[in-house]
């Protein structure tokens, strides 16, 4: 297997006659890093995938991997190896023949292709399947298929193009487990493409946030969900509450935002978006549902609001809130076998605690 | 058993009037126009040729001699060959079949561009400009190519004018002109089968295998031809049909010297009013290129089923 290798974007801007797809991506990936592109569809996060794989060329700027400038290497001659959407198996070749085709190419014999066939299908725990065709295997199966044969060609990036939506949800729920597994095991690169922050953030050492071409944010998934720099990134990964005021005070990394309605808010300011704010300013304050709990806590950090609705998942409660004009509130609380939170039409103050709200600059929230 | 049940399905998904009216329609078809026929042809080949006053009397018995003609000719003894015939026979038959290969080798590249730049205009309208032609009769078409391949014709003229030659070649003679006219005569049913098969081949399969380092001519043989082979094989099959029994492309394109089976059959039908002896000498067409058809089908591994896709 190969070894963790570097992959650099440097200023890649890409574009299709006027549409800008990609707009000045600047990304370092660790070697040996699971590094995740996030965002909607559309966002050109797709499209960065096959600027590395080299069935496109970046308008402007560098792709470099492992140091080396990929200018002019088409994808048949990059140490990368790309796992499509729909798994691109081919659907008259048997699991063996698939999963070996990368050898088939440079001329290996079928007794050697064989052999590393089998090694390969006892690692994806799919012994003695070699034989069938892809369409006798399940969704899970040919999921692994795809990863034996990308691994095959000892690539030393792995790029993986969204391969789990086609499952369904326990389905992924394990293949994201194993894929993180395997990463680890083989110890390469891993560029990973997805519209899903569940996986983005289980998985990844490192997460891009995109939007509509241009990367808001970079860093772990610990990172982007609590210190988004964005508006966007707040609104996109994970279930946030947002308020919008003017920004009274600010005192060295907190802000005390004025939210009409609610009256002062007490949040952090995101570390990225510092230099942007400044007292008077407009901004926006996230704080996420889970923060959020019943009773009353200290100035700039209690809110009050009237009891919409509620609703119980399972393993948690959300209790909608409407705070007064402004936007609704959300507030999650984990399932510990207490009664009804409290009556619909009922006025109830809600706390967070300290650093649990992050203060960025006005911007656009994600669609939902 | 389980045939019950496909009807029964059919009857509750149709109701029982709109699936008797189709069942009756299918039925129709398959009696008068394909068993039918195909069964008086044969009872026909098995028939001497006798006078309207004769037919159903004593000497009206079945006999094979219709195809001992083919074989030995008007020779009782049956010591000597109808090598005239058979050789027609023969060269009709491997001349439709070079005739496919040369049609399949010129659709493959043409229908792999067609089929995997999807959905362009320009493509659009290749298509309907490949169509067009086809809407003149074929008998019009063999016309004009004998207009394009004569001693004055645009080849000759086009052919001096350049100095290639200083006398005018003679296409028709040389059968160039036939073989020209059959493979156009019917490559759009050999493009139209291979154009949808490679259609539907998904683009990530090509992209996959050169990812994986594939040069082009290993992404063709392992992955768009065996994909392809359907669509390939069902207009091989048509062409080949079609050409060993066309009529017209030989008729107007064909040589002086150089006759074409069908061209016996029409003789035999038409100008011998031997209705017995042209039957014979049809089934034996029929049947000689079901059998090529198989075994071609045999050799590169292809099943009825995928034909009928």
């Amino acid at each position: 297997m190969g070894s963790g290798v570097a992959v650099n974007l440097e200023n890649v801007w890409i574009k299709f006659g006027d549409f800008v797809a990609v707009r000045d991506a600047n990304v370092s990936i660790n070697g040996g890093d699971f590094f995740s592109f996030l965002g909607p569809s559309g966002c050109g996060k797709t499209t960065i995938l096959r600027a590395v794989s080299g069935f496109l060329s970046p308008s402007q700027g560098r792709v470099l991997i492992g140091g080396k400038d990929m200018a002019g290497i088409g994808p048949n001659r990059r140490p990368t190896a790309l796992i499509f959407q729909n798994l691109a198996l081919f659907p008259l070749m048997k699991v063996w023949e698939n999963i070996t085709f990368s050898m088939e190419v440079k001329g290996a014999s079928a007794a050697e292709r064989r052999k590393r066939a089998d090694e390969l299908l006892d690692m994806i725990a799919l012994g003695g399947q070699g034989d069938k065709l892809p369409s006798e295997l399940s969704g899970g199966q040919k999921q692994r298929v795809a990863i034996a044969r990308a691994l095959c060609a000892s690539p030393d990036v792995l790029l993986l193009d969204e391969p789990l939506s086609a499952l369904d949800l326990k389905l992924r729920q394990h293949m994201r487990t194993e894929l993180r597994a395997i990463q680890q095991r083989v110890g390469i690169t891993f560029i990973y493409i997805t519209h899903d922050q569940g996986e983005a953030l289980t998985m990844s050492d490192n997460v891009a946030v995109m939007k509509a071409g241009v990367i808001d944010q970079i860093g772990t998934g610990r990172d982007v969900y609590d210190l988004p720099s964005t508006a966007f990134v707040a609104s996109f990964v994970g279930e946030n509450n947002m308020f919008r005021g003017k920004i009274l005070r600010i005192d060295g990394d907190s802000a005390q935002v004025d939210v009409a309605g609610i009256g002062p808010l007490v949040g952090r300011i995101s570390p990225a978006a510092s230099a942007q704010l400044d007292a008077g300013d407009e901004a926006m304050i996230f704080i996420r549902p889970e923060a959020l709990a019943p009773g009353e806590g200290e100035a700039g950090r209690t809110l009050n609001a009237t009891v919409v609705n509620e609703e119980f998942e399972g393993n948690a409660f959300t209790v909608y809130l409407d705070a007064g004009g402004n936007a609704e509130i959300r507030m999650s609380l984990a399932n510990t076998g207490q009664h009804r939170i409290a009556e619909r039409g009922s006025r109830m103050a809600l706390h967070f605690p300290a650093g649990k709200a992050v203060v960025v600059p006005v911007g656009e929230l994600a669609s939902e | 058993m389980k045939r019950k049940i496909i009807f029964a399905d059919f009857f509750r998904t149709n109701g029982v009037l709109m699936g008797s009216i189709l069942i009756a329609l299918v039925g129709f078809w398959l009696v008068f126009l394909v068993i039918l026929p195909q069964i008086s042809m044969l009872d026909y080949s098995f028939r001497f040729n006798l006078p309207p006053a004769q037919q159903g009397g004593p000497r009206d018995v079945y006999t094979l001699s219709n195809y001992q003609h083919l074989l030995y000719g008007s020779d009782a003894t049956h010591q000597t060959y109808n090598t005239i015939d058979l050789m027609v026979f023969l060269r009709t038959i491997v001349a439709a079949i070079l005739v496919t290969i040369f049609d399949m080798i010129l659709c493959y590249p043409l229908a792999y561009f067609l089929g995997q730049s999807r959905g362009s205009g320009f493509v659009r309208l290749l298509v309907v400009l490949l169509i067009i032609p086809y809407w003149i009769n074929e008998i019009l078409r063999a016309f004009a190519l004998r207009i394009i391949f004569g001693d004055a014709g645009m080849i000759n003229e086009v052919l001096m004018f350049l100095h290639l030659t200083r006398e005018p070649i003679d296409f028709i003679r040389q059968d160039v002109a036939l073989y020209a006219g059959l493979g156009y005569a019917y490559i759009l049913l050999m493009l139209f089968p291979m154009y949808n098969v490679i259609e539907s081949l998904d683009r990530n399969q090509i992209e996959a295998a050169r990812d994986m380092g594939a040069s082009w001519p290993r992404i063709h043989r392992r992955i768009v031809i065996p994909h392809a082979k359907p669509g390939i094989a069902s207009g091989c099959t048509m062409v080949f049909m079609l050409s060993a029994g066309a009529l017209a492309a030989p008729q107007i394109l064909g040589g002086p010297s150089s006759l074409w089976f069908t061209q016996l059959v029409y003789q035999w039908f038409n100008n011998s009013l031997n209705w017995q002896q042209g039957a014979a000498y049809a089934i034996v067409l029929l049947v000689s290129t079901i059998i090529i058809v198989l075994t071609f089908m045999r050799i590169f591994k292809v099943s009825m089923g995928d034909i009928g896709k």
